[in-house]
């Protein structure tokens, strides 16, 4: 216990320790999102009937902000650790890899709970927002910092040059995340992209998520759910069976 | 009582390269004990497979009678590892670092000894600067401590003396040494041999992941190497009698074989009959140096 909980404090603290870089900064940037689009679009735009688009948006990018950093706590560590090779600091003591796991896990979700809650506390500057079902809102913020975590955390011990990393973070985690219905519903999409949305599971997130704030959404919140929920526990038997078995770490 | 390190059969392949081929070694508890071997002999391949850094091909491990791999959770909170690679977390304090390597061990409050280590190892001034601001000797130093948060009995350090400097290098000896009375058993790699020597009562030779060489230092040193005298005369004439025992000139010096040092009588009786003076004698007690290097030139 006491190993796991040194281990989550010390990744608390790294990224804590370097607080511009990794929570103010994201959270700077969302923002300017927020201010352009709802700007250019807030008068041209109504998804949901009854919500006006800067409300329909902030859920949509808090979403986006949780992802990001959840998958970049976790990853970017490792990678820090792997290459520096102070990863022996905690492969050395008896740490078991469940431990191990749950402290990065816990981590890169505080750290992606954070940077979204800063979106959402800085978005409430420029409108209200509905917090119609808040146990939806806490149950796929959870969920999808999890899913984040996990995938950040595979990505950390997959990869062996930071440049591999980006390369996850620009051809996955990007489109994944802009082609989910952060900036619109996908119904306004064609057909043709809006059945290939159906099979990203970002977009049940944010969907989901809106849902807990505005009472409507694409898709039914259930739906969204059976939908993470497997996912999630699909990576976090992956990432526990690759720290089992010291793929990539223990040679 | 188990032994503190036991190695049967242990073999390492990276891809085609054979970094171990087959390694049995014993360490008994409260030994101070020598690996010694040329560069990528497998020395920190050996230690890396204790630490369970690296699983080995072949074979099994355990410290202190715990399997590295079976058991690894006790297998490591016996051992402390001081890696050869200068590594740190440009994150934290020194302080901080040795707080969290004791979390690591399951160790929550243990400043007490955090201070004796830092002070041990003249780091009590620099235990609130942050990492990346160290000399590269002063991180290892941390590096030292680090291992040592938990107390273990088996203390491995893997070049530890590297870049530090002679002042420190004796400090942190008589500290290991200290350790070692208080019944800790010490496994430590380097390659400056007269270390070696001064401190380790035994030693294993690695060479291209084979031991060649297993013995206590004493008997490594009578046995293999040669005994020499270095003998200056005037004139700088041999006696005729003593030209079998030549081994070579150095600087207007004779060296002599000397296998015995009952032979030296019979050398000084032979050297007054040639009518010859003696400017300078000595007695050149072989060195692990020398028995090292020909060890290693010795085998295939
Ligand atoms: N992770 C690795 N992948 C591939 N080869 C490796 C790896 N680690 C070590 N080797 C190889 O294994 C051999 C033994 O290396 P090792 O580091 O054990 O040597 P060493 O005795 O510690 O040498 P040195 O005195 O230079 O530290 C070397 O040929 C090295 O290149
Ligand atoms: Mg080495």
């Amino acid at each position: 216990m006491t190993g796991f909980l040194t281990l989550f404090r010390k990744e608390v603290l790294r990224f804590w320790k370097v607080l511009m870089q990794t929570v103010a900064a994201p959270v700077l940037t969302t923002l300017l999102y927020l201010l352009i689009f709802s700007h250019v679009l807030e008068a041209h735009v109504q998804v949901y009937p009854g919500v006006a688009y800067t409300a329909f948006l902030i859920p949509g990018l808090v979403m986006m902000a949780i992802l990001q950093n959840a998958f970049a706590n976790g990853s970017s560590s490792l990678i820090q650790s792997k290459i520096s090779g102070n990863i022996v600091f905690f492969l050395l003591p008896p740490l078991s890899y469940l431990e191990f796991f749950l402290a990065y896990l816990l981590a890169a979700m505080v750290r992606g709970l954070i940077v979204g809650l800063g979106v959402a506390m800085s978005g409430l500057l420029f409108t209200d927002l509905a917090f119609a079902h808040p146990l939806w809102i806490l149950a796929f913020a959870l969920l999808a910092s999890a899913v984040f975590a996990c995938f950040g955390i595979i990505a950390g011990i997959w990869a062996e040059k930071f440049d591999q990393l980006a390369g996850v973070q620009n051809f996955i985690i990007m489109p994944l995340t802009f082609l989910s219905g952060v900036f619109y519903s996908i119904h306004s999409l064609p057909a043709f992209w809006q059945a290939v949305s159906h099979y990203n599971p970002v977009f049940y997130m944010i969907d989901g998520f809106r849902y807990g704030f505005h009472g409507v959404s694409d898709v039914d919140p259930w739906l969204s759910l059976a939908a993470i929920l497997p996912i999630a526990l699909i990576l976090a038997g992956l990432t526990l069976q690759l720290l089992r078995s010291g793929y990539k770490l223990r040679h | 009582m188990s032994r503190a390190i036991s190695v049967r059969g242990l073999a390492k392949r990276f891809g085609g390269l054979e970094a171990l081929r087959g390694v049995d070694l014993e360490v008994e508890q409260g030994e101070f004990f020598a690996l010694l071997g040329p560069n990528g002999a497998g020395k920190t391949t050996l230690i890396s497979i204790l630490a369970g850094l690296v699983r080995a091909s072949a074979g099994e491990a355990s410290i202190m009678g715990h399997d590295v791999v079976r058991d690894y959770r006790d297998a490591r909170r016996k051992l402390g590892v001081v890696p050869q690679e200068l590594v740190f977390d440009p994150f934290f304090t020194v302080r901080e670092t040795l707080q969290f390597q004791s979390g690591y061990f399951g160790i929550k409050r243990n400043d007490d000894w955090i201070d004796a280590l830092l002070h041990h190892l003249n780091l009590t001034d620099k235990a609130d600067t942050n990492m990346r601001r160290l000399s590269g000797g002063m991180k290892r130093r941390v590096l030292v401590a680090q291992a040592l948060v938990h107390r273990p009995p088996v203390i491995v350090l893997d070049e530890p003396t590297a870049g530090v400097d002679v002042e420190l290098r004796q400090t942190l000896w008589q500290f290991i040494r200290e350790l070692n009375g208080q019944g800790h058993t010490i496994l430590l790699t380097t390659h400056y041999l007269e270390e070696a020597e001064e401190l380790c009562e035994r030693v294993a030779m690695l060479k291209a992941g084979r031991i060649v060489a297993l013995d206590r230092t004493a008997n490594l040193l009578r046995a293999d190497a040669q005994r020499r005298v270095e003998l200056r005369l005037s004139p700088s004439r041999l006696p005729a009698a003593l030209q079998p025992r030549l081994a070579g000139e150095k600087n207007g010096a004779f060296l002599l074989n000397l296998n015995d040092y009952g032979e030296l009588e019979g050398m000084l009786a032979e050297i007054r009959l040639a009518g010859v003076q003696i400017e300078s004698f000595c007695v050149r007690q072989p060195d692990l140096e020398e028995v090292f290097l020909q060890t290693m030139r010795g085998q295939p």
